[in-house]
């Protein structure tokens, strides 16, 4: 005979258990949990009435925004030139087509087993930019030119974030491999260049773009103030890309070196069929952050007079039609960035627990 | 038999083959090519500049400015030379970093920890705060800090008042100066006294437990010698010492320490920003030390303080510093946001002001890169002999 099987006592069980061990274990995790929970319930509130329940999202004008929330209103009104800049309004379906064809070959890199994924991030990083530098400024076939100065908001801030990781790409695979080479020179003047550049503040790089890039080019030559910022961002960018890559230089083992050059391959054909892209595929994750962290840094240009997201709403909320929407537009700003930074973080994430495999040394 | 000649060095490859040769010859051809390039820069900006008329050379830092600037550490008015006012952004700029790696640091730490935290609200919400804080540019959280916030606070007549010592209002942050009084050198002798006094009782501790395995209570008696003889020369000297205490005066506030609202967002937002990537640091480097680690210290019979002291956190800080290093230089080049919102920092008084001014662009943002690349390498360095003392002793 067995003695009938007696059930756990009650606190041992569901989410009084739970509570316990996770909220309550001792005097001073329950005066912790009391005290954040009382923060929390007073400050969740008013926050939520400010966002949601006490906050303007119909009307015509600033005169519709009376309420004590915030003004959502001033947003959608803007919205336009929030995303598009001073781009004109009838030429906006070719922004529209670049932002479709971003959407097309990237968010599939999300997405498992996506048919043809592959093809479709090639796509990203090679057809992309060429639609692009066709489409968005125009003045080739048939399609009216619109200048550099009238791009803005998120589109520019894409664009300045898109090129500088592309172009700083194979600087950077350049500058890696020359810092890891056997000639002195070479990898001085690698080392020499990386850490100078990693050194200095990239407002300084900007500032050194658009204030001494002029005296640098011989008489008749200039480029616009866009093409400056973006010749800064990607020299800044490919000395940090240089480092991520050397990571993976390193990661590799030696024996792939040996292996490679037993079987006669010369340098460039080893470093391009056997060992960058072993080496490139373990630093996937350090690229993607080196873009967040990129994607953040755009937002100064706004500082060299360029009007990208944030300083596309920085003007609009000096507009005295509007009273005090400071806080509605910069709530609106980091919200746009949170989404993209975030995604791509928790993407990167998911790819270095994928990747992590082997190559454990 | 024949007698075989031997050819003792088979022939070399042909010159154009050997690694040496090909070696020496490209590093020759790149070293051509960066000084042609460099050739090049310089005699287009020589015949630029001549032909817009701008003089080379730093002679203009002795020239007079003929500007003010609102926060200066070191004595300056708008008649001192160019030159004052690159010592005036430096030390603006150093002043904001320290003040922002101090706070960083702590709230990092607290935070790092709080996330590994039994308690579940608590690591929630520290994960929540990293990923919102570090996951929007640092610039929006000044504006957001100097516009939203600070712009938004009530004049100086309605200050947010903690105390009555502490005045939070659109024009700054303010607080009580202290003011030191005759006898109060006596107070830094026994400052001095008491930190050789902790010196000696730890080298004497040291001794005493390697000869007989006797525990001295270091770290307790060290604080209390630190801050007790201090204490007991400040009270015995008659309290040599007076708070500046801000008061409304007019319009503004006067006495006692200014925080203009510019350095306290600032403050603020590079705090806050660096404290959510020293959070993850410190996490990753709290969860590399591994469990057996503390096991075994726990079977040595170490009681939890000393298993934290002695085992946890110096392997924990050997995952950390190296990261951390490169956070505090991040904070430093950060600062140089400082011009978006006017605070008077390197950048904003000297690549600013005094470039629009003057005109000497090269020798100016030369200077100031060299101050960036001075720092970067001194962090780096001093970083790397701190590493180097924590680092794994092989044997």
């Amino acid at each position: 005979m067995t003695e009938p099987m007696m059930k756990p006592p009650k606190r041992n069980l569901g989410p009084v258990k739970w509570m316990r061990t996770h909220l309550f274990s001792n005097w001073y995790n329950s005066l912790l949990t009391l005290a954040v929970g009382y923060l929390l319930v007073t400050s969740v509130g008013p926050l939520l009435n400010w966002l949601i329940l006490d906050a303007t999202f119909l009307g015509n004008g600033p005169d519709d925004c009376v309420g004590a929330g915030a003004c959502w209103l001033f947003v959608k009104q803007r919205l336009n030139f929030f995303i598009y800049g001073f781009y004109p309004d009838e030429l906006q379906w070719r922004v529209d087509v670049m932002f479709a064809l971003l959407a097309v070959a990237f968010v599939p890199q999300f997405i498992e087993r996506f048919p043809g994924r592959k093809w479709l991030g090639i796509f990203g990083i090679t057809g992309l930019p060429i639609i692009g530098y066709v489409l968005i400024p125009g003045g080739v076939l048939g399609l009216e030119e619109v200048g550099s100065s009238k791009w803005g908001g998120l589109m520019l801030t894409l664009i300045l974030a898109y090129i500088g990781i592309l172009a700083s790409l194979p600087i950077g695979v350049l500058l890696a491999l020359g810092r890891r080479s056997d000639m002195p020179i070479i990898r001085g003047l690698c080392v020499v260049f990386i850490e100078v550049w990693r050194a200095v503040p990239l407002i300084t790089v900007l500032f050194m773009a658009s204030v001494m890039l002029p005296l640098f080019l011989p008489d008749g030559v200039s480029f616009e103030k866009l093409v400056r910022a973006l010749i800064g961002i990607t020299l800044w960018q490919s000395a940090y890309m240089a480092e991520v890559i050397r990571g993976g230089l390193q990661a590799i083992p030696r024996g792939q070196y040996e292996a490679a050059g037993a079987l006669g391959l010369g340098y460039w054909r080893k470093m391009g069929l056997v060992i960058l892209p072993q080496a490139l595929k373990l630093v996937i994750p350090g690229i993607v952050n080196t873009f967040i962290s990129l994607f953040k840094d755009t937002t100064l240009v706004l500082i060299i007079g360029l009007f990208d997201i944030l300083g596309a709403v920085q003007s609009t909320i000096a507009d005295p039609a509007w009273q005090n929407v400071a806080i509605e537009g910069y709530v609106f700003v980091a919200f746009c960035f949170w989404v993209f930074c975030f995604g791509i973080s928790r993407y990167s994430q998911n790819l270095e627990r994928k990747l992590d495999t082997g190559h454990k040394t | 038999m024949k007698k075989q000649t031997v050819n003792s060095r088979p022939a070399g490859p042909k010159p154009w083959y050997d690694p040496r040769v090909r070696a020496l010859f490209f590093q020759v051809i790149s070293l051509a090519v960066v000084f042609w390039v460099g050739w090049v820069l310089i005699d287009n900006t020589l015949s630029n500049m001549q032909s817009r008329g701008i003089s080379t050379g730093f002679g203009f830092l002795g020239e007079s400015a003929g500007f003010g600037i609102i926060m200066h550490l070191v004595p300056f008015d708008a008649t001192m030379s160019y030159g004052r006012t690159f010592w005036v952004g430096l030390t603006n700029t150093l002043l904001v970093s320290a003040m922002g790696v101090v706070a960083a640091t702590i709230l990092g730490f607290v935070i790092g920890v709080a996330r590994l935290s039994s308690n579940w609200l608590v690591a929630k919400i520290s994960l929540v705060y990293i990923e919102v804080i570090r996951n929007i540019p640092l610039l929006l959280q000044i504006f957001f800090w100097y516009f939203a916030v600070l712009s938004n606070l009530p004049s100086p007549r309605q200050s947010v008042e903690v105390g009555g010592a502490l005045f939070l209002n659109n024009r700054g942050l303010y607080l009580p100066g202290p003011v030191t009084q005759e006898g109060f050198g006596l107070v830094w002798v026994a400052i001095l006294v008491a930190i050789v006094a902790v010196v000696g009782v730890r080298m004497w501790a040291k001794k005493r437990q390697m000869a007989t395995g006797q525990i001295f209570p270091t770290f307790k008696v060290s604080v209390a010698i630190l801050i007790l003889l201090p204490l007991m020369v400040f009270f015995s000297a008659g309290q040599p010492l007076e708070w500046d205490v801000p008061a409304l005066k007019g319009f503004n506030f006067g006495g006692g320490i200014t925080l203009i609202p510019e350095l306290v967002a600032l403050w603020i937002a590079l705090s806050l920003y660096t404290a959510s990537f020293i959070a993850e640091i410190v996490r990753s480097g709290i969860l590399s030390v591994s469990q057996g680690q503390t096991e075994a210290s726990k079977a040595l019979g170490l009681p939890n303080g000393l298993t934290l002291r002695l085992v946890v956190i110096p392997q924990a800080m050997r995952v950390i510093i190296p990261p951390l290093t490169s956070q505090y230089l991040n904070l430093v080049k950060n600062s140089s946001l400082a011009t978006a919102i006017g605070y008077p920092d390197l950048v904003a008084v000297f690549m600013g002001t005094t470039l629009n001014q003057t005109g000497q662009a090269v020798e100016v943002v030369a200077i100031t890169m060299a101050v960036y690349l001075t720092i970067s390498l001194l962090i780096s360095l001093f970083m790397n002999l701190y590493n180097r003392a924590v680092a794994i002793k092989e044997r």
